[in-house]
């Protein structure tokens, strides 16, 4: 929190509508023009006010993969990209199945004090899509975890989902769900199409993914419980979605900013930071997930960032990891693929990464208007800045697609909980939380 | 043809790349491309080395990185490479891991270059005769079994169709998939119907064990039925169409022994060829270097 007033003065507004912002405690204190207050003054003149991002799909690899990331430095690179919130996915180790272990990253969240960690737990113990995890305790514990996913594997089995979808109904949680038939993708390496005919890997088809879906949002409807589509790659998954959501069924979807921008063109060289699951698909998709986010087909951005070490990418594509960085890039990857192609305006583009998340995860203190008495969980970005994708990074991991690319749009300041975690773009190194 | 002249003489043997050191880098089993490439080594002078480790890198604890530094750090100066990967062969090219010539002997279900050379070198000499020269327009060419898998499909549909010659596939539907139109001239589901267009070449492709397991096709019978070069169709083939294959053969389930070892087969052929294609490459990689 800012011991100290801070005035942002002469941003703009979502809206468009230029204010000071002045900041005390952990709050907005005061919204208008002109605020004739005594405290730090600082000039965000050209710059947009947002609400603090939120990062539903975030994995911060701690415990257990500490040498790919931890949830300090995970923190700093969210901070870094104007996120206040993420959520760390459950698949660590030890997995986070249990309160022992989700009370455990909330804390060391806390302890980094760069954003808000909020933990997700495992749908399965042990993510092996057997039985269901302790729900019910996590969901009691400090964690107040609601969001529960086995992200990184499918819940396939269609009655353990059916049970997993009825059983958080009772406490309003949500199942995330990684939506891949593992039997259609036994040792799929891109996306199934005539190029991984071509460079000979074994495709993943857009039915694995779509099959699924379709399943899912039938058994959400069927149980009246609420559903969440992680990481949505395929146009034929746009068009489920939509048909389901005409239909009243329960269901809210996210897209990657990769999924945005990178087409599976990029496979062609063997590269293996572009290999990523779900996989990069076809232009055409990429099309259909813009069109999908300007119409609210899907409601949120999610980075899905998965820091991998050097040398799980420093090798055949074959033997290398799965996923991609994204928390640095991911407003830019936004501006760039959604803003500047007009499809959409800000007023979507704060629903798309702040409000909608913290509405599906239910956080009391994220996504809220930028009003006097909420919390100060802010993001100013610079619309007007192009930039060249550089290796500097807070993330422990360098497996990032954009590098060299031209992006557009600058994270300036982040303030969260009243304190400014990131000021003039360099990430500060005391907080004030 | 200069190096098919070597392979024939008395004393097989070329001084080209006496003091060169070429490593043939095998993940994955192979017997027949492996000793074809030593041989093409040793006729040219090389001094050869094997190094075969089966199963991924990992497998043995050693990322394929430091497998190639370690090779090079001895002084190989090419790296003769076999890997289960797709892929995997590119990767070592492109990283900048070494700067040794690296020649691809396959690599998974992506590509084998020279198997696509000679079988071209075969095609073109038992077609249009031993000492022809030039390119392959005109030719038709068909290939035949798991098109979905097979890295010698892919090599031949890009170098024959570069050479000129129209090249076609025919296999279970299942193996077929859909972007192969875009790679190829004509797909036949029905070999019998691709048959009656008469090819001057048909190249039987071998079916792995494995395909069975995964569903793509119900068994090895009903692959012969449909898709195996049988007696009955060879009978009813042109006496003019060449019978090729990869090899090694599962006789009786994609090519019966009466088409294998007839007169029209230039399976052999293959075989004996396989060496000079790869002395060629050999040779143009590592001495032409030198001078």
């Amino acid at each position: 929190m800012a011991d100290q007033r801070l005035i942002f003065r002469n941003a703009k507004l979502s809206n468009g509508a230029q204010v000071d912002m002045a900041v005390l405690g952990n709050d907005i204190e005061a919204v208008g023009e002109n605020l004739d207050l005594v405290g730090e003054s600082i000039d965000c003149t050209g710059l947009i006010a947002l609400q603090g991002f939120v990062d539903l799909h975030t994995h911060l690899r701690e415990p257990g993969f500490e040498q790919s990331e931890t949830i300090l430095t995970g923190s700093r690179a969210a901070a870094k990209g104007g996120f206040t919130a993420v959520h760390a996915m459950a698949n660590t180790s030890p997995v986070a199945d249990n309160a022992a272990v989700v009370e455990q990253v909330f804390a060391l969240g806390q302890a980094a004090g760069y954003v808000f960690v909020q933990p997700v737990g495992a749908v399965t113990t042990n993510l092996e899509g057997r039985q269901l995890a302790d729900l019910l305790k996590m969901n009691k514990s400090r964690a107040a975890v609601s969001v529960f996913s086995d992200d990184g594997k499918c819940v396939s089995d269609s009655l353990l989902m059916r049970r997993a979808l009825e059983y958080v109904k009772a406490f309003d949680g949500v199942i995330a769900q990684h939506a891949q038939d593992p039997n259609l993708t036994v040792d799929s390496q891109m996306n199934e199409s005539s190029l991984a005919l071509e460079l000979g890997l074994t495709g993943w088809p857009s039915v694995a993914e779509e099959a699924i879906i379709a399943r899912d949002v039938l058994l959400a409807e069927h149980v009246g419980s609420r559903l969440h589509i992680c990481h949505v790659s395929t146009s034929g998954s746009v068009e489920i979605i939509r048909w389901a959501k005409a239909r009243g069924i329960n269901v809210t979807a996210e897209v990657t900013p990769h999924h945005l921008l990178l087409t599976e063109e990029l496979a062609r060289e063997y590269n293996p930071v572009y290999k990523v699951n779900p996989p990069l698909r076809a232009a055409s998709d990429v099309q259909a997930l813009r069109t999908a986010v300007a119409d609210g087909t899907i409601d949120i951005i999610a980075t899905d960032h998965a820091p991998h070490t050097a040398d799980s990418k420093d090798c055949e594509w074959g033997q290398a990891a799965f996923g991609m960085v994204g928390l640095e890039t991911a407003a830019s990857v936004a501006q760039s693929t959604l803003i500047d192609t007009g499809l959409i305006d800000w007023v979507r583009f704060e629903q798309l990464l702040s409000t909608n998340p913290a509405q599906i995860s239910g956080l009391a203190r994220h996504g809220k208007p930028l009003a006097v008495g909420n919390p100060a969980n802010i993001t100013f970005v610079n619309p007007s800045v192009q930039f060249k994708v550089s290796d500097v990074s807070e993330s422990k991991s360098s497996n990032n697609p954009y590098l060299g690319m031209e992006l557009s749009g600058q994270i300036v300041h982040t303030v969260f909980e009243g304190a400014l975690t990131v000021k003039d773009s360099k990430i500060q190194e005391k907080i004030n939380v | 043809m200069e190096m098919q002249k070597v392979n024939t003489r008395d004393i097989k043997k070329l001084p080209a790349l006496n003091g060169r050191t070429v490593a043939n880098l095998f993940f994955e089993d192979s017997t027949r491309t492996r000793i074809s490439f030593e041989l093409a080594a040793k006729r040219l002078s090389a001094d050869v080395i094997n190094f075969t480790a089966k199963g991924s890198s990992v497998s043995k604890g050693e990322s394929l990185k430091d497998t190639v530094q370690t090779l090079e750090a001895m002084g190989v100066e090419a790296l003769v490479v076999r890997h289960n990967f797709s892929g995997a062969v590119n990767t070592i090219a492109n990283a900048s891991w070494s700067d040794a010539s690296v020649i691809n002997a396959g690599d998974g279900t992506h590509e084998h270059p020279t198997q696509a050379l000679l079988d071209s070198l075969t095609i073109r000499q038992r077609i249009m005769g031993r000492d022809s020269t030039g390119d392959l327009s005109g030719l038709k060419v068909l290939i035949v079994g798991d098109i979905l898998h097979s890295r010698v499909a892919r090599s031949n549909l890009l170098l024959l169709r570069k050479l000129g010659a129209e090249v076609s596939v025919s296999g279970p539907s299942t193996l077929l998939p859909e972007g192969i139109s875009e790679l190829c001239d004509q797909v036949y589901y029905d070999l019998d119907e691709a048959l009656s267009k008469s090819f001057n070449a048909v190249m039987m492709l071998r079916i792995q064990a494995e395909r069975m397991n995964s569903a793509f096709m119900p068994n090895p019978s009903e692959y012969s039925f449909g898709w195996g070069m049988g007696d009955a169709r060879f009978a009813r083939l042109s006496k003019e169409t060449l019978i090729m294959h990869p090899g090694p053969m599962n006789r009786g389930l994609e090519i019966s022994s009466a088409a294998a070892d007839s007169s029209q087969s230039a399976i052999l052929d293959q075989v004996t060829n396989g060496v000079a294609v790869r002395m060629a490459v050999l040779y143009k990689l590592l001495a032409q270097e030198r001078n």
